[in-house]
């Protein structure tokens, strides 16, 4: 009951005639980035950082978690029409909707998309409305062993779940640990890696690091392999769908979150398993299994409503542990950090108005984007023939703005362009982008976590695993760099009679 | 390997091989990345500093360790075969050469618009960094670019400097108007 009053408060926040505009641009704004090839969500929340600068933390947190939300909308558009998924989360929307546009059902993919979205994001959120609270008052006395473990799950988790190297996954972690010590030592006063450099004692910017990796170093590798003469759109009208159709989407729109929302909340890639299992799920439970592949639109209303519950679940264990799971809800952890803000166990009893204000505009997001998203659809479909010299000219210009807004400093700027020909040689190479990140956000806070816990336990490594929250997270980080060891017997077990085969 | 008959194709060949395994350059960075952060902490001078158990130089040379196990890790990775998937996207084509050119020319217009920030002001320098990537990147509508890079420029300036309050620098030509 408590939530509930809360939430009410955070109607009272959300519906101010400012923080509704806030909504209404992020929505927007998620949209039109979400369908623009090229950009993601990630990247589109670190080149608006800078606002960070200018506006207050509740109205720039109302309007990245629209543009969270509209990018997952805009995402699946891109998807149907193009056959070029550019986000993780949206490769399985092509599956069944490209297809399904390319049989002239393409308004009816729009519709299952955008109407399954909305289920999702709508159930995603009543739980995470259920449930953060109760997961902050249990998280509510964790002290510093356990923020660093948590730490540790997260490095960990982005270097051995996602990707398909933990090799390069690690190398990408170390380099963004190493960005993220440049500087004063924040406990002493100590300079490290500075080389004397009075630029250099302040650190890198977060910012720069995001929007270098995300901005600069995705447009340059565009632009080295842009693509001769882009992809046609397969022109489409106004979504809608018929009572055929309805009955078959509204269990997968129904079955989607329940298989969305707890991967969103567990380090395990965000939206892009649970969409995949929606997938396998709703392909099982079909009755038309001979439409699988040729467009079935079960395929496309389960995976989406997913995508968008994963999205709740991702806020639930940002907002309550501070422990970000996806490349979006790293840049916001970073957005919190420009305020000063701690996401944690606290977040809710020091910022309620922040954080229900946010909650409570996920709800309003979610309004807009459906009355907006269907009667907008053509127009949507429409940004799809940006000419890609602008789209990728107006990328390095905006991560210019937010290089040079972060303190006004030319040096910022060369930076920035530095760390992005990095991420241009990661791409290169298959380091993936995300753990670099995490490493720069989280780095110095986990070594703050880890030097206080060893402070507290006067230097004894058991201070680190003394609480059950600690060992509890450490269990799980254990299954977790076991997993491949115990998947390989079971996949011996069931591969019998085959030559046996030692892999590396 | 085979040593190949023709002395003339062993250069040729090891060119080859090279480019294939240029994947050991990353080791290599990572290799003077990790040798960096290791001298770093240990020439820091921390008897004033050092509070508590663990100082400002533990972490700094766990990371280093870590840089060297990796880069050695991945080195054995690749000889052994192992090579790092390109990033696709929608609007990336692998199956070309990567176009080094317009790399170059894209850095050196950022740098350009860097050094112009300053004494330019903000309008100029962010209409001729719009200008001259899109020119890089193919457009070549002389009548519409620089139009759309003007407008582009000032509206962010506005935005930026008067509305949301992060001062751009105007230059002589906001100063004149």
């Amino acid at each position: 009951m408590d939530a509930l009053h809360s939430l009410l408060d955070g109607f009272g926040t959300a519906l101010s005639p400012l923080n509704l505009l806030w909504a209404a641009v992020g929505v927007l704004l998620g949209t039109a980035i979400g369908v623009l090839p090229g950009i993601g969500p990630a990247m589109a929340v670190a080149l608006l950082l800078p606002v960070t600068y200018g506006l207050d933390p509740v109205a720039a947190f109302i309007m990245f978690a629209g543009i969270y939300y509209g990018a997952m909308f805009g995402g699946s558009t891109t998807s149907i029409l193009l056959n070029t998924p550019g986000e993780s989360a949206a490769v399985v929307a092509a599956l069944e909707g490209n297809p399904m546009a390319k049989a002239g059902r393409g308004a009816q993919a729009l519709a299952a998309a955008a109407a399954g979205h909305f289920a999702g994001g709508l159930i995603g959120t009543v739980l995470l409305v259920a449930l953060a609270p109760t997961v902050a008052d249990l998280a509510v006395d964790i002290g510093a062993p356990d923020y660093f473990a948590l730490m540790v799950l997260a490095f960990i988790a982005v270097t051995s779940v996602l990707g398909s190297s933990r090799v390069r996954g690690l190398a990408s972690l170390l380099i963004g640990l190493t960005i993220g010590l440049v500087g004063l030592d924040q406990m002493t006063g100590q300079q490290r890696l500075t080389f004397g450099s009075l630029q250099l004692a302040d650190g890198v910017d977060v910012v720069i690091v995001a929007v270098g990796l995300f901005a600069i170093g995705e447009a340059l590798w565009v632009a080295a392999h842009l693509r001769r003469g882009a992809a046609e759109p397969i022109p489409v009208g106004r979504p809608w769908l018929d009572r055929a159709d309805l009955r078959r989407t509204w269990k997968p729109w129904l079955r989607g979150p329940l298989i969305g929302f707890p991967f969103g909340a567990i380090p395990a890639g965000g939206a892009e398993i649970p969409t995949f299992l929606s997938y396998v799920t709703e392909k099982r439970l079909s009755k038309h299994k001979d439409e699988w592949g040729k467009g079935a639109i079960e395929g496309v209303a389960g995976p989406e409503s997913a995508a968008s519950a994963s999205a709740a679940g991702t806020l639930v264990s940002m907002l309550t542990l501070g422990l970000p799971t996806t490349a979006v809800a790293a840049v916001m952890l970073a957005a919190f950090q420009q305020y000063g803000i701690q996401p944690g166990p606290l977040l809710f009893e020091r910022e309620p108005e922040l954080v229900w204000g946010l909650i409570a505009s996920l709800f309003v997001g979610m309004v807009l984007l459906l009355a907006l998203n269907l009667p907008l659809a053509p127009l949507w479909a429409r940004l799809l023939r940006i000419p890609r010299p602008y789209l990728y000219a107006g990328i390095l210009f905006f991560a210019a703005v937010g290089a040079y807004a972060v303190g006004g400093e030319v040096v910022d700027l060369v930076i920035l362009l530095v760390i992005g020909l990095l991420g241009f040689g990661m791409r290169r190479y298959g380091l993936p982008v995300l753990p670099a990140v995490i490493g720069v956000i989280l780095g110095p806070g986990a070594e703050q976590q880890l030097r206080r816990a060893l402070q507290i336990s006067d230097g004894s490594v058991t201070g680190l695993v003394d609480t059950p929250f600690a060992v509890t997270v450490y269990a799980v980080i254990v299954v977790l760099l076991a997993w491949p060891l115990l998947r390989r017997p079971a996949r011996r077990l069931r591969g019998r009679g085959r030559a046996p085969r030692e892999g590396a | 390997m085979t040593t190949p008959a023709d002395p003339s194709a062993a250069p040729a060949g090891r060119r080859a091989w090279l480019r294939d395994h240029s994947e050991l350059g990353v080791c290599g960075m990572l290799l003077a990345l990790g040798v960096l952060v290791l001298t770093d902490a240990l020439t820091m001078d921390v008897d004033l500093t050092q509070r508590g158990p663990v100082g400002p130089r533990t972490v700094p040379l766990v990371v280093g360790a870590g840089l060297l196990v990796v880069a050695a890790a991945l080195a054995v990775d690749v000889l052994r075969g192992g090579r790092g998937h390109a990033e696709g996207g929608e609007d990336v084509d692998l199956s070309e050469p990567a176009d080094w050119r317009t790399v170059l020319l894209l850095t050196g217009v950022f740098l350009g618009a860097a050094v112009l920030i300053e004494p330019a002001g903000f309008p100029v320098a962010g209409a001729l960094l719009f200008w001259g990537a899109a020119f890089a990147l193919g457009s070549r509508r002389l009548d519409r670019d620089p139009l759309i890079a003007a407008v582009l420029s000032f509206v962010t300036y506005a935005v930026f400097d008067k509305l949301l309050g992060v001062p751009l620098p105007g230059g002589p030509l906001m100063g004149a108007l």
